[in-house]
């Protein structure tokens, strides 16, 4: 079963370090349509290094689609053209032969370029920081189901917490907003009784934090949602919007960060 | 009042004032075509609509107040939202492929507002200053509201301006009647749906509409003046 290779022009974005100005270099790959993306990429990254150039950077883990480490913009889709799959995911049959392909960062203020296709996505961290948890009592373990909670809010929960917190709403976004992350992280306690201590207090941390690292607002373009590998629904946005506004106008305290 | 405007100055609770005085101007315009469309009836209709307004001038005078906040606010957060969001973003894609995952009048928003903020300095210096303070043409003194209108009608480029700005203005309708429900926080999967059709509706109904007026008194009107 010997299938053609491809024969592909990729135009990848080289940058030394975040100080340093980027731009395209070109390179022509075949590659065999069974391959994934990041194949490809090890591929002439061996290619580069037998021939003693620096190979190209980029981040990936798991490459099943599940730890949200792999991103990038191909033909400006954050993790490519094809829906609800990470870069991972993507394969090269879904390419045509003698096709060019752009590849770029993740570009936003704040996720930093660090080397060629590498951000640094730490802002993420800092938002689920400030009130990605919940707080429970050590003690003995409880019984697993004590609390009653329906099927349809713990789906619905359970959708919210989906989320890999790979950036590619951000990337995705005109604004570059952090919107669905930290709606999706918002959500996911918010809807279930587990998470209804800290509720108001974490809403208005993790906004606070997202404001602060630069990410840009929501102008309900919902691009995040359609690019997210995930399906992350930006009715999380809306249930963040609304968990917000009452937590300023109900609160007696100031929540500061 | 220290919270309030913290509030009101981070990035959500921006979107919250360009949605609470977006809805307000939503209501605003279809309070201003029904009264427009007495035009369509005639000088009498017309004049006698604008005089009306005149008998209940300290009650119309506060509206116009809140109208002018509900304005400079939209436009001022309109603004510094878009400054935000442009420095969130400091190196743009080579390859933009946005119009694959969103509307371009979500995207346009900005560029839709100017369009329409151009035409609005236009129209209050013409008609809104004419009808309330001064007329060169004295035409307003006897109460010839009408024909005031009718005058400016008649010119091309104001109609031609008039038209693109409202249709910019239904563009920017279509997108901005929907976010407002997003913005506040009631997107639900049965209604939301239905609020987008709405949206659409209205911003149809908006732009034909307002765009009827000159459309008719430029082509159409044979004149009783
Ligand atoms: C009668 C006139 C206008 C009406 C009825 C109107 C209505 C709206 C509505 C309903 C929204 C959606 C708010 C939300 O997302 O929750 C919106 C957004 C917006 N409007 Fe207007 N608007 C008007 C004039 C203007 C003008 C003159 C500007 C001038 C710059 C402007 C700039 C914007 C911008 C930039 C947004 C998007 C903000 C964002 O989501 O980032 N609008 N408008």
């Amino acid at each position: 079963m010997e299938e053609k290779n491809l024969k592909l022009k990729l135009k990848i974005w080289r940058q030394k370090n975040s100080k340093s100005v980027g731009s395209f270099v070109d390179y022509d790959v075949q590659v065999s349509p069974d391959a994934s993306f990041l194949e490809m990429l090890d591929e002439l990254n061996n290619s580069l290094e037998a021939n003693g150039e620096e190979p190209i950077h980029f981040e990936s883990d798991c490459r099943e689609g599940i730890c949200g480490t792999c991103g990038l913009v191909i033909n400006g889709h954050p993790h490519g053209p094809l829906q609800k799959i990470a870069t991972c995911q993507l394969h090269m049959r879904n390419f045509k032969d003698g096709e060019t392909l752009w590849v770029e960062p993740f570009r936003a203020k704040a996720f930093p370029v660090i080397k060629d296709l590498m951000v640094d996505r730490s802002g993420f961290d800092k938002i689920l920081e400030a009130g990605g948890y919940v707080s429970v009592n050590t003690g003995g373990a409880p019984d697993a189901n004590l609390i009653p909670i329906p099927k349809d809010i713990a789906s619905e929960a359970f959708d919210a917490a989906a989320c890999i917190g790979c950036g590619a709403c951000v990337a995705a976004c005109k604004n570059a907003s952090a919107m669905l992350f930290t709606s999706a992280k918002v959500s996911q306690y918010a809807l279930l009784p587990q998470g209804q201590q800290e509720r108001y207090r974490r809403v208005q941390k993790m906004i606070a934090v997202m404001d602060e690292l630069g990410f840009g607002s929501c102008t309900n373009t919902y691009a995040c949602e359609a690019e997210c590998p995930k399906g992350i629904s930006v009715t999380n946005i809306a249930r963040m919007n609304r968990d917000f506004a009452s937590a300023k106008f109900k609160s007696k305290e100031e929540v500061e960060v | 009042m220290g919270w309030f405007f913290k509030f009101t100055n981070s990035s959500v609770g921006k979107k919250l004032v360009m949605a609470v005085t977006g809805s307000f101007l939503i209501i605003f315009l279809i309070v201003h075509l029904i009264g427009n469309i007495t035009l369509f009836f005639g000088p009498d209709a017309f004049n006698g609509y604008v005089s009306a307004l005149d008998v209940v001038k300290p009650l119309i005078r506060v509206v116009e107040l809140v109208l002018l906040a509900a304005f400079v606010l939209h436009i001022y957060d309109g603004f510094v939202l878009w400054l935000e969001n442009r420095r969130a973003r400091p190196v743009n894609y080579k390859v933009n492929a946005s119009s694959e995952n969103s509307t371009f009048t979500s995207r346009w928003m900005f560029w839709l507002g100017s369009v329409i903020f151009i035409f609005l300095v236009l129209h209050l210096a013409t008609f809104f200053w004419r009808f309330n303070f001064y007329d060169p043409s004295g035409l307003a003194n006897n109460h010839l509201y009408f024909n005031i209108v009718v005058n400016f009608f008649q010119i091309w480029w104001y109609v031609a301006l008039y038209i693109v700005a409202v249709i910019a203005l239904g563009f920017h309708l279509h997108h901005g009647f929907q976010s407002v429900f997003q913005t506040f926080g009631w997107n639900h999967k049965k209604y939301f749906p239905l609020i987008k059709k709405i949206g659409t509706l209205y911003a149809i109904v908006m732009a034909v509409g307002f765009a009827s007026m000159p459309i008719y008194f430029f082509f159409f009107y044979g004149g009783s003046q």
